[in-house]
């Protein structure tokens, strides 16, 4: 049953791609394109194939980058959002630094960021960490804001404190925001990695995409270019996994009917 | 034994006056009710209670704390039923294993057997009214307040969880304090009820129930409940008159 449905909720998504794909490669064998200007998906897919070490080799770098920037900026996004949480002055004051921080030009800031700390990992990390960071902290922010205020009420007159009240009801109530958070960033993750190798690196995605435009090989730019974006929707499907994991009473809401029904409440009476 | 006594209590949210000289007193063991048009500043009460506001008044409580059923059940959604009725031991620094061994034989007396493992959303709206009951009393404080604990249920629900809420009282004895502005409800469940006023809140009129329970047992007890019902009625709506009136008078 689950598969059948999966199957049917992604039918037309996939069959619009493929018909995307089919056109434009009609166009490019039929409309006399060079390939040098325009390579059918065919040849860019075989180029890819017969390129794979060179992609590999590239990938991985461009992976480590992006996962190291994000969990650093996962980590801060957490402590940050959780200091500003107790210490409200803190957001009044952090809150419009971090919005200009969005402002900022990823194509001039990379280079600089490259200039200062060089073409080793770091800048990457920097990089990928700030345009991830953003999303999140904001989404934890309003996370904790959006906890029911009875359960609070109740927590204090429970008599439990304000870290406990944190760690008990704030901090699972954001989860919901923090995952839709998670999901928007993480589609900003890999593309920062890329402009940060784009701006120099010694290997990466990004570098190669350079390089292949250099040489006249758009096919090879477009087979980089599908791996970086297969790289973001497996980073995306994990973070869907990730929440279905850490959040199991949303799935339970979906089939409650199913499973117990909804038995009339005097039921139990003793 | 005297456990809450309440003398003079008033509170104003600025030029807002909303409690005008609350006096009040419950007994150890005994079920009361606070009856009251809706907006009178009941809920204000008990945020005076449960320390979440202070105001001008005395008040007496033998005990170390309430044990506080808010109007909406509170469940955290991303506990299962047992871990929300443990909250309180945790809260007061019990582990979560003794705490789950403690509250796990009074399930099947909640009309919650089964369900241990379930979480809130998988609840029917009775039913999670009653897992909040459990987190309420496990708690084992000297007095239990319930803030219109059955507001939010349809109407057969509610009438099924106010008999059910009898036969638990009858059986435990707790000390109670109850919010509503039901009058059936509070007829049912009280042995003495306060009648408050529109806001500023005073307390109008100290009714006695002195029924014999279970009071939907007979006709004839439910006659004698319906005329003591009719007689709160009529100070109610009685009251609401010229208390209303004269308070078009203070915005002047």
């Amino acid at each position: 049953m689950a598969v059948i449905s999966t199957v049917a909720k992604i039918f037309p998504a996939a069959v619009a791609f493929a018909l995307l794909l089919l056109i434009w490669e009609l166009c490019a064998r039929l409309g006399g394109i060079a390939p040098t200007v325009l390579p059918a998906p065919s040849r860019v897919l075989a180029q890819a194939w017969e390129n794979r070490a060179a992609l590999a080799d590239n990938t991985l770098p461009t992976m480590r980058a992006t996962l190291a920037g994000f969990a650093c900026s996962l980590v801060a996004a957490f402590i940050l959002s959780a200091l500003v949480d107790f210490f409200a002055p803190l957001r009044r004051a952090l809150f419009p630094l971090l919005i200009a921080s969005q402002t900022l030009p990823l194509v001039a800031i990379a280079p600089l960021v490259v200039l200062w700390f060089g073409f080793g990992l770091l800048p990457k990390i920097l990089l990928v960490a700030l345009v991830t960071f953003f999303p999140m902290m904001v989404a934890l922010v309003e996370g904790y804001a959006a906890t029911a205020q009875e359960i609070s009420q109740m927590l204090a007159a429970m008599g439990a404190g304000r870290r406990r009240i944190f760690w008990l009801a704030r901090s699972p109530s954001a989860l919901p925001y923090f995952f839709a958070g998670l999901r928007i960033s993480i589609t900003y993750a890999v593309v920062g990695a890329i402009f940060a190798e784009y701006a120099g690196a010694a290997k990466g995605l990004g570098i190669y995409m350079l390089s292949a435009k250099n040489n006249f090989r758009p096919d090879l730019v477009l087979a980089a270019v599908a791996v970086s974006s297969a790289l973001t929707l497996t980073l995306f499907g994990l973070a869907v996994l990730a929440q279905r994991l850490a959040m199991p009473w949303e799935n339970a809401k979906s089939d409650r009917a199913g499973r117990y029904g909804d038995k009339p409440s005097g039921e139990g009476r003793p | 034994m005297t456990r809450l006594e309440l003398r003079n209590m008033r509170k104003n949210f600025g030029a807002l006056e909303v409690l005008a000289g609350i006096s009040l007193h419950v007994e150890e063991g005994e079920f009361v009710s606070i009856l009251g048009p809706s907006g009178a500043g009941k809920s204000t009460l008990f945020q005076l209670l449960t320390g979440a506001i202070r105001g001008e008044g005395e008040m007496r409580f033998d005990g170390a704390r309430f044990a506080f059923m808010p109007q909406r059940d509170a469940l955290m959604p991303w506990r299962r039923v047992i871990d929300n009725a443990t909250l309180g031991l945790e809260v007061q620094g019990l582990k979560r294993r003794a705490a789950r061994e403690r509250v796990a034989p009074l399930f099947a007396e909640f009309g919650l057997a089964g369900f241990e493992r379930a979480w809130p959303a998988e609840l029917s709206g009775g039913m999670r009214q009653r897992a909040a009951l459990l987190r309420t009393v496990v708690q084992q404080c000297d007095m239990l307040l319930l803030d219109e604990p059955f507001g939010a249920l349809d109407a057969l629900t509610r009438a099924a969880m106010q008999r059910w809420l009898e036969t638990m009282w009858r059986n435990h004895r707790w000390t109670a304090l109850l919010i509503t502005h039901d009058v059936r409800e509070a007829v049912l469940l009280s042995d003495r009820i306060y009648v408050l006023s529109a806001r500023p809140a005073r307390v109008v009129r100290e009714v006695a129930v002195p029924l014999p329970r279970p009071r939907t047992k007979s006709a004839a007890l439910a006659r004698e409940a319906a005329a003591i019902e009719a007689g709160i009625l009529d100070i109610l709506l009685g009251a609401a008159e010229p208390i209303s009136q004269p308070s078009d008078g203070e915005n002047r």
